[in-house]
């Protein structure tokens, strides 16, 4: 195993991990509720993933298996970038495979292909607070969880249902854990949001310069916020992966050319791969670009 | 387009690698030595290290190369190492009565014991382009002159702060209650700020702070965004010794000494039912010769005090936390860069929801034309 000298193992100090782990107690013991913690600065900035770097600096042993993901995509430079700092200051084994992996850090997504108990997702956090855009007092927001004071939230969404006919938040759509806290599912698409209720895998999440951390426990109903008459529901889209076919995954919007003309591919590059080692295609499966996506 | 995304470990090497052949420049000139900067840019290696919180001028040197002169980048640099420093103790409280003062400045008062050294400053320099350190021509050097203040503290004299003397009259405000002790300040870069913030974390947090969004905001707080437009009671920049008390020995030591600027301000108040008018005080202290981030830190410090003071909060420059978490360069450049990062995921459910919002729109006003039409019929 190679570790890079002069730092600890996944470079926080263990004190500062212990911290950082007691912190995750507490939130695993509170879901949904944000913990305040000592964040430490990292040798990456703010907003870059360094709250989901310092939880995976906490629970990383010698035995994982660190997958790193950014918009689903294990090659995104960001991703890139943070699985290399901890297979260079911890040396532990990477993977890009969903199933494989035994911690999987991510920014803006969860993986299509559901996680099993023995995983841990840890979400990048950029802003903890659900009610940050409504109050954008600290001293306020506390006081509002502390009273499950949360019908400003409830005022919000429906100001878009008389303005637009529907609730217009797309991603970062707040969400209630365990019928108690009102959490900020990070910037995940909605459509991740159902994978969160339930879910078998432990999911942690981790806002560095705001320095809090909480959790949704494996199996923790998590509900995101609607009305009776205007149910919650997912996006979705007319086309289907150009490279695999998949018409349920979460699809990124590609433009090929100076006209404006575009394909549609899976954000998740895992489950896309996979599809297309069990023989699905898509319409472009002819050509070069989509050859390049299943060469990885 | 999509190999904008793939490869990236390799576009990664790649950027770095460039970014290096950049930093060097031409390499027929000679190359820049850390203790070149350290020793010819000096108040560039203070700032990095006000706001790096680490007092080491040959790392914050260093880092300011490394950083091709980002102020920024080399703070960020100089804090990442900074976090990974082990804590041996705390220090005891600085005292700088016993500053070995280089430069002194009172607003307030013509002259006072101790007397004003104006020392080294840009002050009354007329900004004209100084030709001859083009020509690499060597400026002319400062004749050695000990002044009358630096021989009474060699004497072992202490150098008494202005508003001490107005402290003694009852003027203004105490620093601190009667029979209050020192207090060890939490330190911000290990625990979370909690709000509302204590003074002493305030002014860490200050310290550390962004000096061009400080001094804006002084600026603002000066020009009727705050209602603080003070009197300089004292500036002072000189350098200070640090003492430490090691437990195994119980007593203090000296482990170095810090070159420190501190700004004493004196701000009016009016007074309440139960205190007569007296001034109140702003407190700045920097490391170096940071003048500007020492006042801006007193100006500042002084807004934020309007609620303890019973004054009105009415703008943001005396609101904590609008204050507090957005003067750190780190964080502020941090986040604002995280938009170069993909946000594809984010983007792609707002293209879905503005598209599908437009077609009902669209749908609806289609809607509304045949029904206008089946009217006129």
């Amino acid at each position: 195993m190679s570790t890079a000298t002069g730092y600890n193992f996944a470079y926080l100090d263990e004190q500062s991990k212990r911290m950082i782990r007691r912190a995750i107690l507490k939130g695993v013991a509170i879901p949904g509720y944000q913990v305040p913690f000592g964040g430490r600065e990292m040798p990456l900035p703010h907003g870059w993933g360094t709250g989901g770097m310092q939880v995976t600096a906490s629970v990383i042993g010698e035995a994982d298996k660190l997958k790193v993901i950014d918009q689903g995509a294990d090659d995104t430079t960001n991703a890139v970038s943070i699985r290399r700092f901890f297979a260079h200051t911890a040396g532990v084994e990477t993977t890009e495979q969903t199933a494989e992996a035994t911690l999987i850090q991510t920014r803006h997504r969860i993986p299509e292909r559901p996680l099993k108990a023995n995983q841990i997702l840890i979400y990048q956090v950029p802003i903890p607070e659900p009610l940050r855009f409504i109050e954008p007092r600290e001293s306020e927001t506390r006081k509002m969880h502390a009273l499950s004071e949360y019908g400003a939230m409830q005022v919000k969404l429906y100001e878009d249902v008389a303005r637009f006919g529907h609730i217009a938040t797309s991603y970062d759509y707040p969400v209630m854990v365990n019928n108690r806290y009102m959490m900020d599912p990070s910037p995940i698409p909605k459509f991740d949001n159902p994978k969160m209720s339930m879910m078998p895998a432990l999911q942690l999440f981790g806002a560095g310069f705001e320095k809090r951390i909480y959790a949704v426990p494996p199996f923790t109903r998590v509900e995101s916020l609607d009305f009776d008459d205007h149910p919650f529901e997912v996006q979705s889209w007319e086309e289907a992966c150009a490279i695999c076919g998949s018409d349920h995954s979460f699809l990124d919007e590609v433009i090929t050319d100076d006209n404006g003309s575009k394909m549609f591919v899976c954000s998740d590059t895992d489950y896309c791969g996979d599809r297309v080692a069990q023989g699905f295609v898509g319409s472009a499966a002819d050509l070069p670009i989509a050859e390049m996506e299943t060469e990885q | 387009m999509y190999v904008a995304v793939k490869g990236g470990e390799k576009a990664i090497d790649n950027a770095h690698a460039l970014m290096r052949t950049q930093r060097r420049g031409d390499s027929a000139i000679a190359e820049l030595s850390v203790d070149q900067i350290r020793q010819q840019l000096p108040l560039a290696v203070d700032r990095i290290m006000n706001e790096g919180s680490v007092y080491d001028p040959e790392l914050a040197a260093l880092a300011l190369k490394q950083a091709s002169g980002d102020a920024v980048e080399a703070i960020f640099l100089l804090r990442a190492y900074r976090t990974t420093l082990p804590r041996f103790g705390y220090s005891e409280p600085l005292d700088t009565e016993q500053m070995q003062v280089e430069r002194r400045i009172s607003g307030t008062f013509k002259d006072l014991p101790g007397g004003q050294i104006l020392g080294s400053t840009y002050d009354y320099t007329h900004r004209l382009l100084d030709f001859s350190l083009l020509a690499s021509g060597e400026a002319e050097v400062a004749p050695k002159e000990a002044n009358a203040l630096s021989e009474a503290l060699a004497a072992g004299n202490s150098c008494p702060r202005v508003l001490e003397l107005l402290n003694k009259e009852g003027l203004i405000e105490q620093s601190r209650e009667n029979g209050e002790g020192d207090q060890t300040p939490r330190d911000l870069t290990r625990e979370p700020i909690d709000y509302p913030a204590e003074r002493g974390v305030r002014l860490q947090n200050l310290i550390r702070g962004d000096e061009g969004f400080l001094l804006s905001l002084s600026y603002a707080s000066m020009r009727g965004y705050g209602d603080s437009h003070p009197f300089s009671g004292e500036m002072r920049t000189g350098c200070v010794s640090v003492e430490l008390v090691p437990e195994e020995l119980g007593f203090p030591i000296e482990v170095g000494e810090v070159l420190l600027t501190e700004s004493e301000m004196v701000n009016q108040f009016q007074g309440s039912k139960d205190h007569p008018p007296q001034f109140t005080r702003g407190y700045g202290i920097a490391f170096g010769r940071a003048e500007r981030k020492a006042m801006s830190v007193a100006l500042v410090e002084r807004a934020l005090r309007a609620d303890e003071l019973g004054e009105e909060v009415l703008y943001p420059t005396q609101d904590q936390e609008f204050v507090l978490p957005h003067t750190d360069c780190v964080s502020a450049n941090g986040f604002v860069s995280h938009l170069k990062l993909p946000h594809y995921v984010d983007f792609q459910s707002e293209l879905e929801m503005i598209r599908r919002l437009r077609k009902e729109q669209r749908a609806g006003d289609e809607g509304m034309i045949e029904k206008e039409q089946e009217a006129d019929v």
